[in-house]
């Protein structure tokens, strides 16, 4: 039985997820990868607000591909995290507390979730047909222009992820 | 002189850009089917998802990843073809444009690498033309994802290096690569030549069939000595652990300078697409 997690998430639900275990998730969450993360990033240092609330959310690393004319969503899957590791202890000291993608995290981004009690999830690359038939709904909030790159908010039902990074820092890569 | 016209390359080009993103070839397809069966726990469940994946993607024919990367494309003119009806370049580009249009693949390409701006289309391919004998045009397709693309390396060994050097330098990439280049992976390398012609000798042979080892013994050799090591690293599928990191290990050599042993590691993530037609 795979344990199903709710959004948003709360500090508890948080502080049970143990590395290496896998989880569902549903809710809504929020798409943003590379160049969402640098607006946001300007929006940061401008002191501007930011497009979505931090708090109790998750940051789905992902670029879908166009839905068909009769989907809710295209293909969708993780990108690589590491290319977000330079952002992301900003966007976590400012209240992000949760984030999916695929792969290493720095350092000091796993000592940033393990300071701040965040997670980080990883979902297997390369799988997106799968994903998204976990993905019910859609829509863009911010960043249109960006295409693929937009932030889109997704309400999921029982997104496959496994903790990769819990909240006491223990990363499911050591394990290897 | 046997003539092609310009709308028959556009229409293999993007009917090939769209079957590389949703039908994974039949050789991966049975190389994951064996590899599952060879592991448990987190490892079993990833490559069953894979598995349930390619088949989602084949029904619904939509792409198997959301990445359905740059347009790569190699183009083989038989020395007694002439192309009519427009440019060559522009008739793949279209076929590009075309096929990410209606196969709904996503539009990955940006037009300069720092003013960043959406082409939306997925153009312009990087193109690489070889003249051969006879009078056939064959073009391969390779829409490649830069999960895998941003892990490759290469390096100006130096004869010195020896294939210790070699060894270590495609054991050390796969390392760095880890999770992100999403394993169970395909690694194309190339040996010889001169810088780039060292790189495009990898990405050649990614397009390799599996199963179909190097036809010099020696290098057929270090192949497997390769696989065997890779796959020895327990990096695993998605790089949560297991026996499966690679898939194959294909070299590809070339005559090189007295000076040089150019050595380029290109990384293939676990559906490594690619798709040719003959015209």
């Amino acid at each position: 039985m795979i344990k199903e997690i709710f959004t948003p998430l709360t500090d508890n639900i948080i502080a049970e997820l143990k590395v290496g275990e896998m989880v569902h998730i549903t809710g809504e969450i929020y798409t943003a990868r590379d160049a969402a993360h640098s607006r946001l990033m300007d929006m940061v240092a401008l002191g501007e607000e930011m497009p979505f609330e931090f708090k109790g959310n998750i940051v789905f690393y992902a670029g879908p591909s166009p839905a068909k004319p009769d989907q809710v969503m295209g293909s969708i899957g993780p990108t690589t995290a590491g290319r977000m590791d330079l952002y992301s202890p900003t966007l976590i000291k400012r209240g992000l507390k949760a984030m999916i993608g695929k792969g290493l995290r720095t350092d000091e981004v796993r000592k940033t979730i393990k300071a701040h009690r965040g997670v980080y999830f990883a979902g297997v690359g390369g799988v997106a047909a799968l994903m998204s038939q976990s993905i019910k709904a859609v829509d863009v909030v911010a960043f249109e222009d960006l295409g693929t790159e937009a932030i889109r908010k997704l309400t999921v039902q029982k997104l496959p992820v496994i903790v990769a990074i819990d909240s006491k820092g223990d990363c499911v890569y050591d394990d290897r | 002189m046997r003539e092609i016209h310009i709308d028959k390359i556009t229409a293999t080009v993007a009917e090939l850009c769209i079957k590389a993103c949703t039908v994974v070839a039949p050789d991966i397809r049975a190389h994951i089917e064996k590899v599952v069966q060879t592991e448990d726990g987190l490892a079993r469940q990833v490559l069953d998802n894979m598995l349930e994946n390619q088949d989602i993607a084949k029904r619904e024919r939509m792409p198997i990843c959301q990445d359905t990367g740059m347009a790569i494309v190699f183009v083989e003119i038989g020395q007694d073809v002439r192309i009519v009806g427009g440019l060559l370049a522009d008739a793949i580009n279209e076929g590009v444009r075309r096929g990410y249009d209606e196969g709904f693949l996503r539009k990955s390409v940006v037009a300069d690498p720092m003013q960043r701006t959406n082409t939306k289309d997925n153009t312009p391919a990087v193109i690489h033309y070889n003249i051969v004998a006879g009078d056939g045009l064959k073009i391969t397709v390779s829409p490649k994802g830069f999960g895998s693309e941003n892990m490759s390396r290469l390096k100006m060994l130096v004869p010195a290096d020896g294939i210790e050097g070699i060894k270590a330098f495609v054991l050390e990439t796969v390392k760095l690569a880890d999770s992100n280049a999403c394993p169970p992976i395909v690694v194309g390398i190339g040996i010889g030549g001169d810088f780039e012609y060292s790189a495009i000798m990898a990405k050649r042979a990614l397009l390799r069939t599996l199963n179909k080892p190097n036809p010099n013994p020696y290098w057929a050799g270090i192949e497997a000595e390769l696989l065997q090591a890779i796959n020895q690293t327990n990096i695993g599928p998605a790089g949560l652990g297991g026996k499966t990191t690679a898939m194959a290990v294909h070299i590809n050599t070339f005559a090189t300078h007295i000076a040089g042993l150019p050595l380029a590691v290109n990384l293939g993530c676990h559906v490594n697409r690619h798709e040719e037609a003959q015209l």
